[in-house]
């Protein structure tokens, strides 16, 4: 019983870590309609800078963190000014492409500035463990769930009651009446690129500061895609839902199938794929995802 | 309409294939290694362009599929001591069958989310040839022979520069071929408008998972081509990067265009190359790990700078260029 709660909480944490990920991308696709496979690098680069300003410079943790954000919001700028303004209009394939390459580029200047090593900044943080009898419920849970429950509320809060949440709910219905209507159509899916960046820098330090960040967080991207399908590509709370359901399951499937499989499984490292591909085959708008009518 | 219209294109075909065939009589081994690798991997982008580029159906799965093949050919010849002739179209169809199963979920989701499933079935297949270690050789890779004839061995680099070349040769041929018949028109008109293709009696479902299959079984001889070359089967000789940089070349050349293939996949690979000769002197002059991610940063600014200031890829640039020089000095 001890092994699975254990397993059950590392899990947890894990699962958060694939929620993390999976909220900017889910926030971009909300906005601007663009599906951003480059959402686990960001957190990588969040991570690095964390690194930079916390160790390298001796930040406080406080300047550090703004420090981080602002330069989350410069690359937020940079990115959609260079990189995705000139395919507004073009086909998802572009987008979609556009934002692969993005991921590469992002990982090989972070392999260029921080050599792509394993970072971690173990205690610079604030951190606390809970013990609850023989288990040990690790720091990255706690965090995950603070940091997704803040960000959520602070998101629905400009989602519902600013006039720039306005605008981008509206773009992502349509853009072209957002057009007509006066509302400047790039300076939204700016702001939108802003909050991805800013969402996948934060949670780069908070991982730096509690399991460590390394280039490998750019794979764990492309599996939290599966939290993204599962829970529903729109959803935000089917991300986190789902991102945790997802973090426990490949977990304890992982601990119990393993010594199952005939060379020693790594079942983890594909229990994500493997659940996107049930996914998509059955229910291909996710548990909480609007299902789109449309037939192919 | 046939392929070539006039003597000159054949002329110009025959000294083209004279050159390319008479490549190793005056180049240097490093040259032959970079064509051959270049014609083995044109392979594959072929068969990504018919399922991408003509049927529409997005994959980033590409180098898996090769490793499907390459892994099928690699345990026929190896394990089972069959002749490398029977191993080769088995390596096709095989992942030309493995190609269907994964494209299943392409009748009921397309773009991002077919995207998806072909970076899960990259991943699938690849866990799945670590996992059986009795059959492949898991991560220590498994040893292949060379292909024979009797008892000619495709040993020397030149040797196997001819028998990919003629292969690479036959595919292009094929590829050429199947994108003007019945099946390749369905393709087109699938990625035109898959609703009003079913609606013209196109049924899609055979259709789509074809394309899956086509394009599957370029990947699988690509990749017993690529494992044979190195005499060794590895997980290393397929990695995801190598999928993103397929569909880089397929958008560089130009996507929907044979030519275009082939251009994309030489441009492409002579930057790789670029990279690799440079790589050492940067890592001296900048820092140690400058060698690794200038390839990183290299393959995203070109996908990046092609998908802006060329979308329609080297392909659409080349005809820009042979209508100028036909209507010049009155271009307009």
């Amino acid at each position: 019983m001890t092994f699975f709660l254990q397993l059950v909480i590392t899990g947890f944490s894990l699962g958060m870590v694939y929620a993390l990920i999976a909220l900017g991308f889910v926030i971009i696709l909300k906005c601007s309609k663009a599906f951003n496979i480059a959402q686990g690098q960001f957190v990588m680069i969040g991570g690095y800078l964390g690194y930079t300003f916390l160790v390298t410079l001796h930040f406080p943790v406080w300047a550090a963190i703004i420090a981080a954000i602002l330069c989350a919001i410069i690359m937020g700028i940079l990115i959609e000014r260079l990189v995705l303004r000139p395919l507004i209009g073009e086909s998802v394939l572009s987008i979609i492409m556009m934002t692969v390459a993005l991921g590469t580029l992002l990982e090989g200047i972070a392999t260029l500035a921080w050599g792509g090593e394993y970072k971690a900044y173990h205690g610079v943080l604030p951190t606390f463990t809970l013990k609850l009898g023989d288990i040990s419920i690790p720091p990255e849970s706690l965090i995950g769930i603070m940091v997704s429950i803040i960000t959520v509320t602070a998101l629905l809060m400009i989602f519902r009651f600013t006039k720039i949440g306005l605008a981008m709910r509206a773009t992502a219905e349509n853009e072209q009446v957002v057009r007509v209507s006066g509302i400047k159509v790039t300076s939204v899916y700016a702001f939108s690129w802003i909050i991805a960046c800013v969402v996948g820098v934060v949670s780069g330090i908070l991982l730096g500061g509690v399991s460590g960040v390394m280039t490998g967080l750019a794979e764990a991207g492309m599996r939290s895609m599966a939290v993204v399908l599962l829970g529903g590509i729109d959803s935000i709370g089917g991300t986190i839902i789902a991102g945790i359901s997802l973090g426990i399951l490949e977990n304890v499937a992982a601990g119990y199938l393993d010594p199952l499989m005939p060379s020693g499984g790594g079942l983890a490292s594909v229990f994500p794929f493997l659940v996107i591909i049930v996914v998509l085959i059955f229910r291909p708008h996710g548990l909480f995802g609007l299902a789109r009518i449309e037939r192919i | 309409m046939a392929i070539f219209r006039t003597k000159t294109q054949w002329l110009l075909l025959l000294v083209f294939l004279a050159l390319l065939f008479s490549f190793p009589l005056f180049a240097s081994d490093r040259m032959i290694t970079i064509l051959t690798i270049m014609a083995i991997t044109t392979i594959s982008v072929l068969g990504l362009n018919i399922l991408t580029g003509y049927c529409g159906q997005i994959s980033l799965g590409q180098a898996g599929f090769m490793a499907a093949g390459g892994y099928i050919s690699a345990i026929l010849t190896a394990k089972l001591g069959l002749s490398f002739w029977i191993a080769l179209p088995a390596a096709g169809l095989g992942a030309g069958f493995i190609g269907i199963i994964f494209g299943l979920p392409s009748l009921k989701i397309k773009g991002f989310y077919l995207i998806m499933a072909t970076v899960a079935a990259h991943f699938i297949i690849i866990w799945v040839i670590l996992q059986f270690r009795g059959i492949t050789g898991g991560a220590d890779g498994l040893a292949v022979p060379k292909p024979a004839i009797g008892d000619f061995v495709f040993r020397s680099k030149a040797s196997y520069f001819y028998l990919t070349m003629v292969l690479t040769c036959l595919a292009v041929y094929c590829a050429k071929n199947i994108v003007r018949t019945r099946v390749g028109r369905a393709f087109i008109a699938i990625r035109d408008n898959d609703l009003a293709a079913e609606v013209m009696g196109v049924n899609l479902w055979v259709y789509k998972l074809t394309a899956f299959f086509i394009g599957c079984v370029f990947a699988g001889v690509s990749g017993s081509l690529l494992v044979h070359y190195y005499s060794f089967a590895s997980t290393d000789h397929f990695p995801f990067m190598n999928s993103i940089w397929y569909l880089g070349m397929l958008i560089a050349g130009g996507m929907g265009s044979i030519t275009g293939s082939i251009l994309g996949v030489i441009a492409l690979k002579l930057l790789d190359e670029l990279v690799t000769f440079t790589g050492p002197f940067l890592s001296a002059a900048i820092a140690p790990q400058a060698a690794a991610s200038i390839g990183l940063i290299m393959r995203g600014l070109v996908i990046m700078l092609f998908l802006i200031f060329e979308p329609r890829g080297l392909a659409h640039r080349w005809e820009v260029i042979k209508s100028y020089y036909r209507h010049w000095p009155f271009s307009h």
